[in-house]
């Protein structure tokens, strides 16, 4: 049952946030609650069935209740081709909840959306700036973290581009993304069934029946790929140190800088990355946030953030460790450029959940 | 009454009535056998119900039965939060099953859930889509494939003859039940080697969710101790 008061509370919140992004400069958008399901499957995998309602029309095919509203919003955007733009939207979302009653299975999301701005972390800065005035007087704790840097290292690392690709493929799935650098890493012995398969002259000469799509001439292409592979050097624990380094990072962000100066002496691929952070710390400090204080963790983002791939935040009541993030949000050209074929455009934004800032507003 | 589920035909309800009997408890069939009523000898306040052993799970989450027989597979399966709304009172050891992850034989670089992954990312980029695995098991597979970190992927419904889907190119690989593997084996198929879901038996459940007045408390006392649990 809804509770009447904590719903115009909320409602009151949505108005006042809609109010001060579109103060900000923010366009405000509309998106169907009711979305094609194949985009999302497409983009988040299999894993979203767990997450999102699916249900289906006669006509339109599998539909899934709004789970968020980045993908539609940037689906607009780029269908309309509109060059930069900021844009707000509000209304609910919904999430299957299928371990955890308490849980809310809809709830609602203010957002602030920056496209195709021409300074990134100009942009970057905006958008974390434009979320923590709206949320001042709560004294929320923020955390920030930067997917690019990883995925920076992991192209950097002096090993083959498969296996490269194979480690970027799973930056989201960390557990996977282990299991992978201890393989490369020759930590992990050749299982005895690979070792076989490589030793075989003709490894496909006893195969069973060829049935499925997937052919005769794929097998063996992952077999040439699996022999290539069992002669390439294993990634050096040197390269291994370096990413495990900056994984455990977690300080304030000067801090931060200066441990990632130390680590891209040895690890060069990073100093692009790195000079990004540093140019958004600048814009942070510009748009006066304290950056000083402002906590970066080189591992945020990577459970929860799933299409993010660059500056990733989150802001969270120190005090309330049982509430979700009040506000999260983060970069995402990944996202667009899996959206619009052959043509990506520079995103970046983030959600407020008013019913979160309405509670510790009656706690207040 | 204690209101007890058993499944309604099969070697499923044959082999649920020997092992009842075999401690002591006699459940028999009234009426004909298009009549889904039964009694129970042996065994005070205990109201036997045939149901098909599919809909098991869902009585014993509702609580419309205090305790029902079923496979732990489709438990697992239907009930989310299983383990907080069922209590196992007993595993029946029989009705043993394995709920697999299996593909094609001639995949002989793919013996792992590790080649699985490798295997669906490069089977995405060739094919254009997701590498389709047909189970009528979804939240199983799906929660062992989150867990391990599975990615490009999709699953496929097949309420039947799933090892035949490969075959028909309606999906690339299958997580379904088999015992002996034998069936497997005759579609030219293998399971992975670390591609055990869960090994199912037939399992006997109490429901949180039931009613329990001192009636039927009594009543599932008296029956531990003839099930000697």
């Amino acid at each position: 049952m809804i509770d009447n008061t904590a719903r115009a509370a909320a409602r009151d919140e949505t108005r006042r946030l809609t109010a001060h992004f579109t103060a900000a400069g923010a366009t405000p958008v509309e998106t169907a609650i009711l979305q094609p399901a194949d985009t999302l499957l497409d983009l988040y995998g299999e894993d979203i069935r767990a997450r999102a309602y699916v249900t289906a029309d006669p006509l339109r095919g599998e539909l899934m209740l709004r789970p968020d509203f980045t993908v539609p919003v940037a689906q607009m955007h780029m269908a309309t081709g509109a060059g930069e733009a900021r844009y707000t939207y509000a209304g609910e979302v919904f999430r299957r909840q299928e371990t955890d009653e308490a849980r809310p299975n809809e709830f609602l999301q203010v957002g602030f959306e920056i496209f195709d701005a021409p300074a990134p972390a100009a942009a970057d800065a905006e958008v974390f700036a434009t979320i923590a005035a709206a949320l001042a007087g709560l004294g929320l704790r923020a955390a920030t973290g930067d997917i690019g840097i990883l995925v920076a290292a992991v192209q950097g690392l002096r090993t083959t581009d498969l296996r490269k690709a194979a480690l970027i493929r799973h930056i989201w799935r960390p557990r996977r993304f282990r299991a992978l650098l201890d393989r490369f890493g020759g930590r992990l012995p050749v299982p005895p069934h690979r070792r076989a398969l490589l030793a075989a002259a003709d490894p496909q000469a006893l195969a069973g029946p060829d049935i499925g799509l997937r052919s005769r001439a794929e097998v063996a292409e992952r077999i040439a790929n699996l022999r290539a592979d069992a002669t390439a050097p294993p990634v050096s624990a040197e390269e291994i140190a370096l990413i495990d380094a900056l994984l455990s990072l977690r300080e304030t962000l000067p801090h931060v800088l200066s441990e990632l100066h130390d680590i891209a002496v040895d690890l060069a691929a990073i100093r692009p990355a790195v000079r990004r952070l540093a140019d958004r710390a600048e814009a942070l400090a510009t748009r006066g946030i304290d950056t000083d204080r402002l906590e970066f963790e080189g591992s945020f983002g990577r459970t929860t953030l799933e299409y993010y791939d660059g500056f990733v935040f989150g802001f969270h009541a120190a005090d309330r460790p049982d509430l979700p993030p009040v506000a999260s949000g983060g970069r995402y050209d990944a996202l667009t450029r899996a959206l619009g074929p052959g043509r990506a455009v520079p995103a970046v934004g983030g959600i407020i959940r008013p019913e979160l800032v309405a509670l510790l507003h009656g706690a207040a | 009454m204690l209101r007890l589920g058993i499944p309604s035909k099969g070697r499923l309800m044959e082999k649920t009535v020997d092992w009842f009997a075999a401690r002591g408890i006699r459940l028999l069939r009234t009426g004909t056998d298009r009549d889904y009523t039964a009694t129970a000898e042996g065994a005070k306040g205990l109201d036997p119900v045939l149901l098909p052993a599919a809909e098991i799970p869902r009585d014993l989450a509702t609580g419309r039965i205090h305790l029902g027989v079923t496979g732990s597979d489709l438990v697992r399966e239907k009930v989310p939060l299983w383990d907080r709304r069922l209590r196992v009172m007993a595993g029946l050891g029989f009705g043993a099953a394995d709920l697999v992850i299996a593909v094609p034989q001639a995949w002989v670089d793919c013996e792992t859930l590790d080649d699985l992954d490798a295997v669906a990312a490069a089977f995405r980029r060739r094919h254009g889509f997701r590498l389709r695995i047909a189970t009528k098991y979804h939240r199983l597979t799906r929660d062992f494939l989150q867990t391990h970190g599975i990615a490009d992927y999709q699953l496929v419904d097949s309420q039947g003859a799933t090892e035949g889907t490969i075959r028909a190119e309606t999906a690339e690989a299958i997580a379904d039940i088999t015992s002996t593997g034998e069936t497997l084996r005759a579609n030219g198929l293998k399971p992975l080697a670390d591609g055990l879901i869960h090994a199912s038996q037939a399992t006997l459940y109490r429901a949180s969710a039931a009613p329990w007045g001192e009636a039927e408390k009594t009543a599932l006392r008296h029956l531990e101790s003839r099930l000697g649990l």
